[in-house]
């Protein structure tokens, strides 16, 4: 399954198992992930999506009873075996959950929490970072007056790219987006797509979805899982125009089962 | 539990649509060569005229594709079943356009006595007929092998079709005074060969339906 074509893979995780106590919920996955590429996630519920994109950034390991072998090869280092600053990896692997989840502070203590937690403190500095990351999605226009108000009154779309700006504030090389969209009305979705496309400039992008057309409308590669593991993962185009595999296009054609 | 039960009623439609066309056009282009035969000028001008329904038809069925597309978002097999049946449309419309084309050269030739009884032009159309029936069948039962042998026949086509307008050259010395009748059967030749053509074309569309690559089958 190889595609990689001329690019470097930031993640590459390799024969990685996953045991929920018992549960076998990831098998022998073998996963390039490119650099500046979206790569999306597809599968029915329960499939190990979820699972595996917490693996990427060791969020997974405040699920009790977790046991992981393999390798998540990470700029070259395998992040399950070697001591790791759990906080640095955090920082260059950022994370966007469903619902967009503020911090109850204001807007611009929301984008600043990263930056202070790794200590900057310059007010000056902080208050670039927080103009940039803000611009970087799009709501600078819309919140630079309000900076102040409470992050918690911005509307559901709006929180949820400030959640996306909070985490770009660490400068992190990679962005984890576990359904991102899942909570959002329409418009406020395709902002978010738009601004996935604009973020794969300078970030690394893996995303989780539901939606089969967001996957087809934003990524470079789609990862098909089912029943924990990996059946299909190549390009887009080819995913949803022409896959390999019979349970891939079951899937996406909405065959399955 | 097929959930999605009523896009596959619709892509069977879809397909019923197709195949009324493609009955359509078989029969204008086996009527047309019975019209050339019994130089009957007033069916001709039928023949012609029988063309907008089929040009209807395949508007019909543009119009159902774009809005299964627009609609159902279909993706992989689905899509590429969809985008196949466009354009195996479009190459039945223009088999049925040689129809027209041989209405015409019917007409071009009007009662002037024939120099020879048609016999191998007869031929040639079944054999080019055959062709349209079975890339048809090759897409309705998504059969590889059966879009191959197309390919083949349409070697054979291309064979009689040059020897046919060798035959036909070679009677315009004996027979100075007939060179436009002669020429229109030569036309008509060449239609039929169209014929089969735009048959190995479908037949192309088949195996790409199905295998999702491209194949030049003239190559």
């Amino acid at each position: 399954m190889s595609t990689n074509t001329g690019m470097k893979a930031i993640f590459d995780c390799v024969d990685l198992n996953l045991w929920y106590g018992d549960h076998h919920a990831l098998k022998n996955i073998n996963f390039p992930i490119n650099e500046k590429e979206v790569t999306a996630i597809i599968g029915p519920s329960g499939c190990g999506k979820s699972t595996f994109i917490k693996t990427l950034n060791l969020m997974i390991n405040y699920v009790p009873n977790v046991k992981m072998a393999g390798q998540i090869n990470f700029d070259g280092q395998n992040i399950l075996r070697e001591r790791l600053d759990l906080v640095e990896l955090r920082k260059k692997v950022g994370m966007v959950f469903q619902k967009g989840n503020p911090f109850p502070q204001s807007i611009f203590d929301n984008i600043a929490y990263g930056p202070r937690i790794h200590g900057m403190k310059k007010k000056d500095e902080l208050n670039k970072i927080v103009e940039s990351s803000l611009k970087d999605v799009a709501l600078w226009e819309e919140v630079k007056d309000r900076l102040t108000a409470p992050a918690l009154g911005l509307s559901g779309g709006q929180q949820q790219r400030l959640c996306i700006a909070r985490a770009l504030a660490t400068k992190p090389d990679v962005l984890l987006m576990d359904e991102p969209t899942s909570a959002l009305d329409p418009i406020s979705t395709l902002k978010i797509e738009e601004l996935i496309l604009e973020l794969k400039q300078k970030y690394t992008i893996v995303i989780v979805t539901h939606n089969m057309q967001q996957a087809s409308r934003v990524s470079d590669k789609t990862a098909f899982f089912l029943m924990g593991e990996l059946i299909e993962l190549d390009k887009t185009a080819k995913i949803f125009s022409n896959p390999a595999d019979d349970r891939t296009e079951g899937y996406i054609s909405g065959r399955f089962g | 539990m097929n959930i999605r039960s009523n896009f596959d009623s619709n892509l069977n439609q879809l397909k019923d649509m197709l195949m009324d066309m493609a009955r359509l056009t078989e029969s204008s282009i086996q009527d047309s060569i019975q019209v050339l035969i019994n130089q009957d000028l007033e069916q001709a001008k039928g023949i012609i005229d029988r063309d907008n329904a089929i040009d209807e038809l395949e508007n019909d069925i543009n119009d159902k594709a774009i809005s299964l597309i627009a609609m159902e978002a279909p993706v992989a097999r689905d899509l590429r079943k969809i985008i196949v049946a466009l354009k195996i449309s479009s190459e039945v419309e223009r088999i049925a356009d040689n129809a027209v084309n041989i209405a015409k050269s019917t007409l071009h030739i009007g009662n002037e006595k024939l120099i020879k009884e048609i016999v191998d032009i007869p031929k040639m159309m079944d054999m080019a007929l055959k062709m349209l029936s079975d890339s048809l069948q090759s897409f309705l039962q998504e059969d590889v092998a059966l879009a191959r042998k197309c390919a083949e026949d349409d070697d054979k086509v291309d064979e009689m079709y040059g020897m046919l307008v060798k035959e036909l050259m070679g009677y315009l010395q004996q027979n100075p005074n007939n060179t436009n009748q002669i020429t229109q059967l030569a036309f008509v030749c060449r239609y039929i060969e169209r014929v089969a053509d735009h048959s190995t074309n479908i037949a192309e569309h088949v195996i790409y339906l199905v295998t999702g690559k491209r194949y030049d089958l003239n190559a």
